[in-house]
């Protein structure tokens, strides 16, 4: 990240595509403080934006209608820098990454909490623009903004402005059996391209010069989830959205959950052509870029053919693909097969991937 | 990206190994001087479909591993001071000095900023006018043109709080001081090709004629790596010493002119200490007096801080081809890249990492 200037109004560094002006309303550390400016922040701002998805007060507890069925609940931060980037912003994806958690766990995401702590100075219009971007994303995935909390804190003490989402969801048979029952035989499945969040902030924040820029993939799971489950039902042994750490990172937890050696091929990974050109560049292997709407499924033997035909149909996951296999455990818990053929370890990496210098 | 399927074409590469295993008759020892080509060797599973037919030899390829611990002592030192910010490139950060990382310093409120590009750092320094940038030019002559860049543009747009801690080094006159040792077991050299895509490859007939030894231009690709390797194989079967280009479609004879210029315009050769190695004549480069201004040695003081050199780490004998990675004593026990005892570990670049990324690690439980 390259350090900022003082933060003017009009010194924002915030990639946003709507033009804030040098005098532009910002908000305040008495907007924070609980008095009159903040309820009127809450009410003529958020709750304004929030409307379409949220038939509450946002504030103290929520009330939920009785639910049948077993609940899962989950929680997330979003820190991300900059708040907008190429086919996202930290808006959406506070909706996508807690709805999506809740999706692999075989959930019907329902509800949502959202905090907010914001950055004194951020503008105002900045910050409606990415409430309009939640209003919009949990409009999509049919999930409702119940509770939600507001700080302001001092320059400096964030970075513009960090969200929290919390989620609560149906869970819906079958569950997924998860893990620790994979099975040697089983297949391996990525519902898209790998990398293409990490690399799209990355070009961004650090200013790469790329072009064209990646695209995040920041987007619902749950509508491909779903339609899995109603088809495959309980062939689908686990399924994990892989955030940070990347594809490699959910391999490495999955290997030591089942004692199995999960096993993958390089060519069969699907990359596009922009994530590949920064990783060669850089030295960065798209395996430990973060992905924000691509998972990792692992099915029974036999099934990967009819999963990933059903994948390709879904917008955005054209380029689902088969990518390896479990096998009992060998030399190695995580292994990938690269050009000539031999099989190596894959490495779970330490920390985030740090590019070389030639 | 396009043209790099092509150079990774399983079939070819087939092809060229089998055309390596028909054409040796013994087991030649090979040195790559390229830390991408370590890495590519390994990555690719190269070096695991030749063993017994060819023998390659990781040599000091990386130059962050051969960064003197003195100099990244001084560059953990800037870092913590008032007012200043250390860039670098990322795979610097981990590199334990003496005590520390830049990452250390980091972690303990030092200002470290990774670029991707020494322009970045002059541009940072138009950012933060009130604070001094010091910029860790580390790199072989690949990477010196964009430094010399970055001083010529700091000079042009007359930014004041600019300045380089220069560690460039030479690859020609390391790969001297290895067949200059009396125990060196290297038969060929596998040129770096990024390098003599800049320096060009003149300057390697008289090595050549010097030593009487095969030195082949290579690239990076698994195809390109087969091709020069068995261009070495092919020369030594036949007793022959050659300089022999098989980068032909990135390297040409004289290299770069612009880029060399560049270099020469801004940097003066010098003697420099190699990490591991210790002084290595004409070595190095540093600032031309006329562009002394720039060099941040003589503008900060430096502590007297003795520079405490960690002899655990083997990296001299790995380096030199004494020592495979996974036959050093702590390989994969008390040193791994979570807890390197050296550079060749923690660098992305380095031998030892390539090993422990692309191998089994010999036993990680101890």
């Amino acid at each position: 990240m390259t350090e900022r200037e003082g933060k003017s109004p009009g010194g924002w560094q915030l990639n946003c595509p709507v033009s804030v002006r040098d005098h532009a309303e910002c908000v305040t550390l008495a907007h924070g403080e609980g008095g009159r400016l903040s309820r009127k922040l809450i009410q003529e701002r958020i709750l304004k934006i929030l409307q379409p998805v949220s038939s509450q007060s946002l504030d103290d507890a929520a009330r939920l209608p009785h639910s049948g069925q077993p609940l899962a609940m989950t929680t997330d931060s979003f820190v991300v820098t900059p708040l907008f980037f190429p086919g996202g912003d930290i808006g959406s994806l506070a909706v996508y990454g807690t709805v999506n958690d809740l999706a692999v766990s075989g959930a019907r995401p329902r509800w949502l909490t959202l905090s907010l702590i914001i950055e004194e100075g951020l503008p105002l219009a900045v910050l409606e623009r990415i409430l309009e971007s939640v209003a919009r994303a949990a409009g999509e995935t049919a999930v409702q903004v119940v509770a939600g909390d507001t700080k302001v804190v001092p320059r400096g003490a964030v970075d513009g402005l960090f969200i929290n989402t919390a989620g609560v969801g149906e869970l819906l048979e079958p569950v997924p059996a998860g893990p620790a029952q994979l099975q040697a035989g089983d297949e391996l499945i990525v519902s898209g391209p790998l990398g293409q969040h990490g690399m799209a902030v990355m070009a961004v924040r650090e200013e790469l010069g790329i072009e064209p820029l990646p695209q995040s993939d920041s987007g619902s799971l749950f509508p491909a989830v779903d339609q899995l489950r109603l088809t495959l039902g309980s062939r689908i042994r686990c399924l994990r959205d892989a955030t940070r750490g990347g594809v490699a990172a959910v391999l490495h937890e999955w290997a030591e959950a089942s004692g199995k050696t999960l096993s993958i091929e390089e060519r069969t990974l699907p990359v596009t052509p922009e994530v590949r050109g920064i990783s060669e560049l850089l030295g960065l292997d798209p395996l430990h870029i973060a992905n924000e709407g691509t998972m990792l499924l692992a099915v029974e033997q036999g099934v990967a053919a009819e999963a990933v035909a059903q994948l390709q149909t879904i917008p955005g996951m054209e380029r689902a693909s088969r990518i390896g296999v479990v096998r009992e455990r060998g030399v190695a818990p995580v292994t990938v097969q690269r050009t000539l053929g031999a099989e190596q370890p894959l490495a779970d990496p330490l920390g985030s991937p740090l590019p070389r210098i030639c | 990206m396009k043209y790099l399927d092509e150079y990774r074409d399983p079939v070819a590469a087939q092809r060229l190994l089998e055309e390596i295993r028909k054409t040796s008759t013994r087991c030649w020892t090979l040195m790559e001087v390229c830390g991408g080509q370590t890495h590519s060797l390994l990555r690719h599973g190269i070096a695991a479909e030749l063993e017994g037919i060819v023998e390659l030899i990781h040599g000091p390829g990386c130059p962050v591993c051969v960064t003197s611990q003195a100099d990244i002592d001084f560059a953990c030192e800037l870092a913590q001071r008032e007012d200043m910010i250390l860039a670098s490139f990322g795979d610097m950060l981990r590199v334990p000095g003496s005590e520390r990382s830049l990452l250390d310093v980091r972690t303990a409120g030092g200002q470290v900023q990774v670029v991707y590009s020494p322009l970045d750092a002059v541009r940072l320094a138009q950012k933060n006018p009130q604070r001094q940038i010091v910029f860790f030019a580390v790199g072989f002559e690949t990477t010196a043109p964009a430094t010399a860049l970055a001083v010529r543009q700091a000079e042009r747009d007359g930014v004041q709080n600019f300045s380089l801690l220069v560690s460039h080094v030479r690859v020609q006159p390391a790969m001297e001081s290895l067949v200059e040792a009396p125990d060196h077991r290297v038969q060929a050299f596998l040129a770096a090709g990024h390098v003599c895509t800049v320096m060009g490859y003149e300057s390697y007939e008289s090595f050549v004629e010097r030593y009487q030894l095969p030195v082949v231009v290579t690239g990076f690709e698994p195809l390109d790596l087969l091709e020069g390797i068995l261009a070495c194989v092919r020369q030594l079967e036949q007793g022959q010493a050659r300089l022999e280009n098989c980068y032909a479609r990135a390297v040409q004879a004289a290299g770069n002119r612009a880029a060399r210029d560049l270099v020469q315009e801004i940097y003066q050769i010098n003697d420099r200490a190699w990490r591991g190695f210790g002084v290595i004549h004409r070595g190095g480069l540093e600032l031309r007096p006329e562009w002394s201004h720039f060099d941040a040695r003589l503008r900060f003081e430096k502590s007297e801080l003795p520079v405490l050199e960690n002899d655990a780490c083997r990296s001299y004998d790995v380096m030199t081809g004494q020592l495979k990675p996974t036959d050093c004593p702590e390989f994969g026990k008390r040193c791994s890249p979570d807890s390197p005892l050296g550079a060749p570990m923690v660098s992305s670049e380095g031998a030892c990492a390539a090993y422990y990324r692309y191998g089994v690690p010999a036993d990680n439980t101890t």
